[in-house]
């Protein structure tokens, strides 16, 4: 029996590696997580049947209440709010991992199992309460800016050691609860500490190193539970996460190092000073643009997905089809609040996914383009990270809209974006500034298409 | 005989590099699904728990298993459902 149980985890491991290979592309993305659900469904049974369990009320009533919320979650979370509710489950998975470390706690722990079972608490603990504090972050239930103070990294720093210490007491004295509540206890405090000083606009990296991290707090969960599949499937998510976190990170062209340490984004920004006149226009001239315009690029950004306007982003695409124009979105890798935050909106609205360029693809053609419209963008879209070496964000690779024919900034007023950096990109001589709300904006010109 | 850590940390060696190449073919359109359908599958830590939570002692470990059931759960649930109704979403354009 037991034999079929650690086979039927091999056949686990399969669905869950074959399912991710499926998620490689859109047409096949959706039967990759079926398929892997299949996966996890065999697991969870097989791990049911093990002649180990004698009692199963407890497991019962714990499926049955994380169903329930399980379920209401998916159902009820709009696509707006996407990155909270990631940010929440890494951090359900974290506490997870922490429990049952703590629990596979015996007195007949040798040295490896001790070891693993410190990492399954630290790594659970910290994406745990970091989780938490970038939830708020993200909810705007608490600010999403950076907050620093002096000898912040001293602070961290001894955190960090006593961490450490307290690891290794632990291991020494196993049977000394003292040792494994201080861990327990630090490991929460840890996770906090690290996230506040992480601004807003680098919740992406944030996120996607907690998704990381709740991969490895299951894989170390697994050594100390002796289970390879909670190994195989842990570091799946673990690598998954780390390679999210690298793509977010080049993106920026910023390090690790600097998004988690930095706090970039609190110090107000220098910049150098910008030259020139903002050029405003009203709705009604943006049409007549528009209509004369034979290929048209949508940039998005965050603002977009806070005015709620894929939807009406989408009806104003279609017009423009209809009036014959070639219709593309720029989607910038950190544009938004969580990788692909940007796609999920726009297939949400019913874009088709082979209108949505990546970068890459965008920036070679965008002097093809005759009107780029920018929606709620501001930092992706900053030509000072061509052009101003000055600037805190020189060197991250941006959208060139800039060398469009004509660029359409949407913005409630003149304020700097979220990482408080000038734009030059609002001066140049292309460039028309719409304000207002993005949503009236965009629905203004739909009604213009429409009289 | 290959001792137990040796084995648990070969196989972890072989996943993390397999991680990696998987993953690194995910589209960018797709880092939100992939991103909460790789929760999902971290909610693995289900069936660690499930064991913790069944040995029928009412001690400590029991209970603390019986939570991590419960948390878990949420992850694996909620993680592949949501999953589903963002991928539902993707669609071709029409011709």
């Amino acid at each position: 029996m037991d034999t079929l149980i650690q086979f039927s985890f091999v056949v686990a491991a399969a669905l869950f590696i074959y399912g991710l290979k499926q998620l490689g592309s859109p047409a096949t993305a959706r039967r990759g997580n079926l398929i892997s659900s299949t996966g996890m469904l065999i697991a969870i049974v097989s791990a049911l049947v093990d002649q180990g369990i004698v009692e199963y009320q407890f497991i019962l009533i714990g499926i049955a209440l994380g169903s329930i919320v399980g379920v209401a979650a998916a159902r009820l979370v709009q696509m707006t709010s996407m990155p909270e509710m990631v940010a929440l489950f890494n951090g359900f998975g974290g506490m997870a991992s922490l429990l049952v470390g703590w629990a596979a706690l015996s007195p007949a722990a040798g040295t490896f199992n001790l070891v693993t079972i410190v990492l399954s608490i630290l790594i659970g603990g910290l994406t745990f309460t970091g989780s938490l504090v970038a939830y708020g972050k993200l909810s705007e239930t608490i600010s999403s800016a950076a907050v620093m103070f002096t000898g912040q990294q001293v602070v961290n720093s001894l955190i960090v050691l006593s961490i450490l210490a307290s690891a290794f007491m632990f291991c020494l004295q196993p049977t000394d609860p003292q040792w494994l509540y201080l861990v327990v206890g630090l490991s929460l405090l840890f996770g906090i500490m690290a996230v506040i000083p992480i601004g807003g606009a680098d919740m992406p990296v944030v996120i996607s190193l907690l998704n990381s991290y709740s991969g490895l707090a299951a894989c170390a969960a697994g050594f100390a539970v002796d289970n390879n599949i909670l190994i195989v499937a842990g570091s799946l998510v673990g690598a998954s996460g780390i390679i999210l976190t690298q793509i977010m990170c080049k993106a920026m062209n910023r390090s690790l190092a600097n998004v988690l340490f930095s706090g970039f984004g609190s110090a107000q920004a220098q910049g150098g000073e910008v030259e020139g006149e903002v050029k405003p226009i009203t709705v009604e001239d943006a049409y007549y643009v528009l209509e004369a315009a034979t290929n048209v690029a949508f940039i998005p950004g965050y603002g977009m997905a806070v005015a709620q306007a894929q939807h009406v982003v989408k009806e104003l695409a279609e017009l423009l089809e209809q009036n014959g124009a070639e219709v593309n979105f720029g989607i910038h890798p950190v544009a938004g609040r969580m990788p692909g935050h940007m796609n999920v909106l726009l297939a949400e609205a019913d874009v088709p996914y082979d209108q949505l360029l990546e970068m890459d693809e965008i920036n070679p053609r965008i002097e093809t383009v005759d009107v780029a419209i920018v929606i709620g963008a501001n930092d992706v879209v900053n030509p000072a990270a061509r052009e101003m070496e000055s600037s805190p964000i020189y060197g991250m690779p941006v959208i060139n809209v800039d060398h469009a024919r004509t660029v359409f900034v949407l913005k409630r007023s003149m304020a700097s974006g979220f990482a408080g950096i000038e734009n030059p990109l609002f001066y140049k001589d292309n460039t028309r500034m719409l304000f207002g709300d993005a949503k009236e904006s965009i629905g203004g010109l739909v009604r213009e298409f429409g009289s | 005989m290959i001792p137990p850590e040796v084995f648990l940390t070969f196989i972890l060696m072989l996943s993390v590099f397999l991680g990696f190449e998987l993953i690194s073919k995910v589209p960018a359109t797709l880092h939100t699904p992939l991103m909460s359908g790789a929760n999902a599958i971290s909610g693995i830590t289900l069936v660690g728990a499930i064991g913790l939570a069944g040995t029928g002692n009412h001690d400590l470990s029991n209970w603390l298993g019986a939570a991590a059931v419960g948390l878990a759960t949420i992850n694996v649930v909620g993680g592949y459902l949501v999953t589903d109704r963002m991928l539902a979403m993707f669609k071709k354009k029409e011709n």
